[in-house]
């Protein structure tokens, strides 16, 4: 192996070790900000026991977890019943692995050790596990295997809850997917790459996407949130109608392999979106960070940690907010609206760029960039008042809709 | 080039470890005390009437199928997307082509639609 091979793997080994154990102590925490967030909403305490104000709940509740009984139906099967939980565990994890955290810090190194011998780097090393060339199209491709977890748990547990619980998480997954795919295409019409590097470069070079493919952005999170299974849109572990879903049957660490999954998503979620949508690791008017250093590594991760921590506060606040949605409103949502607003939105995105970019010759992006946003402000307006009047979520408003007399009749004659 | 890719499978492997390790460990230092009724699957508190197994909706089904389909489609709008953006002399042509391909694909889409395959009620 030459030194440089050597160098590369180190510094890969190094950066994935240091990620893995940040998300696993950050989805800990989240597990305890979700309760102190839900308090505070409610006007409780939350937990506050264990350490200074509760601090040390997630550890506690991480040994509870270990040592607590598991439990096998004995109508479940076994292999897939404990193959589930790592199905959902192994997906969730592996995504945060592309997602780049920080500008590139430039690092040379070269030094000798006794039996593993030369290791060589130079240049900059950019601050992402993996450099994938395919970028978010592995999110995605990963982001869709998390389904079989989800499924696997719900029919090896033989149990109706959990069947039925796995269904739902199926059809709403795969269903919301399709508005996930579409709504990262004008990124692709903008960018002109998948890589999330490139994507955050352009990003660099005109404005945060979120300006000028807002509708894009508000459809990304919206099927994130279903995605993510988290409410409104948490159908599959609807407490109130399936007990706990998909994992009724799980107990003790199996269950904790699913929460970590769960908050390891959201993260996922609020991270791509941070990339996708606000540039990333890009720290806005000015162009100090992207000179290269310790420091810039430094501020500019930590400025992505505090985007990602606002959507994942957005995601909680979502959570105690809203109610949950029925079955058929989130079905059609998904089916009758997202996508058709997603494939109508690129087409006319792509329609704007060939006018202002080839037709008209603004080749700044910067202007190309103020141009759409100004589209995308009279998109919102066409969307969310002329379109949205309870009239895209069937049922959602009856008092506004009301019932034609033919229908009337006929429910009466039946 | 595929050098980027072996980060990925150090990755894997530490992930696949990872999840293989905290079953192990749950269950060495789990506790077992095994009851016939905790060894029934949970309903309510209720005696266990039948299998789960049984038929469901052919609604899930569908969505599957329909699922493919779109899924499919979007997949080849990636590419699309890219050779827009990278392919400027050609924009217009692959604007109509791409018009076409949505036309097909809105014809069959109101299909499904009409006979009713979105409904869930």
């Amino acid at each position: 192996m030459n030194p440089e091979l050597k160098g590369f793997l180190l510094l890969s080994v190094a950066k994935m070790l240091v990620v893995f154990v940040a998300v696993l102590i950050w989805v800990a925490l989240l597990t305890l900000m979700e309760r102190k967030v839900s308090a505070w909403i409610q006007n409780r305490l939350g937990p506050n026991r264990v350490g200074p104000g509760g601090l040390l709940q997630p550890a506690a509740d991480g040994l509870k977890n270990l040592v607590k009984e598991e439990t096998l139906p004995k109508v479940a099967n076994p292999i897939l019943f404990l193959l589930a939980p790592a199905m959902s565990f192994v997906p969730a994890l592996l995504m945060s692995a592309i997602i780049p955290f920080a500008a590139p810090l430039p690092l040379d190194f070269d030094f000798s050790l006794p039996l593993l011998g030369r290791f060589v780097h130079a240049g900059s090393t950019p601050m992402v596990v993996a450099d994938l060339p395919v970028g978010f199209l592995f999110v995605l491709a990963i982001s869709s295997m998390g389904v079989y977890g989800i499924a696997i748990a719900g029919w090896s547990s033989n149990s109706k809850y959990s069947l039925l619980g796995g269904l739902r998480a199926s059809a709403q997954m795969v269903s919301y997917e399709v508005a996930l795919g579409l709504s990262v295409i004008p990124i692709l019409l903008l960018a002109g790459n998948v890589s999330f590097s490139s994507v955050i470069a352009d990003q660099q070079g005109g404005l945060w996407y979120v300006l000028p493919l807002f509708l894009a952005f508000f459809l990304f999170v919206v099927s994130g949130l279903a995605e993510t299974n988290r409410l409104p849109f948490d159908m599959p572990e609807a407490e109130s109608e399936l007990i706990a879903g998909f994992h009724t049957e799980y107990s003790s660490m199996k269950f904790a392999m699913f929460f970590i999954a769960e908050y390891a998503n959201v993260i996922t979620v609020s991270a791509m979106t941070v990339t996708l949508f606000l540039g990333g690791w890009d720290i806005p008017f000015t162009a100090w960070d992207q000179q290269g250093g310790l420091l810039q590594t430094l501020a500019t991760g930590s400025f992505f940690v505090v985007k990602v921590m606002f959507f994942v506060f957005l995601f909680m606040w979502i959570r105690w907010t809203l109610p949950r949605f029925r079955y058929d409103q989130l079905m059609s949502l998904g089916w009758k609206f997202l996508i058709e607003v997603a494939t109508v939105y690129f087409v006319v995105i792509a329609i704007a760029i060939h006018l202002i970019g080839r037709v008209w010759g603004v080749t700044d992006p910067r202007a190309m960039g103020w141009w759409l946003f100004a589209l995308n402000l009279v998109l919102c307006y066409i969307v969310f008042v002329l379109l949205d009047r309870g009239l895209v979520i069937e049922g959602s408003s009856p008092q506004r809709r009301p019932v034609p007399p033919s229908v009337t009749s006929e429910a009466m004659e039946s | 080039m595929l050098q980027a890719y072996v980060p990925l499978l150090l990755v894997v492997a530490f992930v696949v470890f990872a999840a293989a390790g905290m079953l192990v460990m749950s269950h060495w230092l789990s506790s077992y005390r095994r009851t016939p009724t905790k060894l029934q699957a949970y309903e309510s508190g209720m005696p266990v009437l039948s299998d789960a197994r049984e038929r469901f909706s052919v609604k899930f089904y569908l969505v599957a199928m329909l699922f493919i389909i779109f899924d499919i489609e979007v997949v080849f709008m990636f590419p699309w997307a890219v050779a827009f953006k990278q392919l400027p002399a050609q924009s217009g042509v692959l604007l109509v082509a791409m018009l076409v391909f949505l036309g097909v694909l809105t014809a069959g889409f109101i299909y499904a639609w009409k006979r009713g395959a979105l409904e869930w009620s």
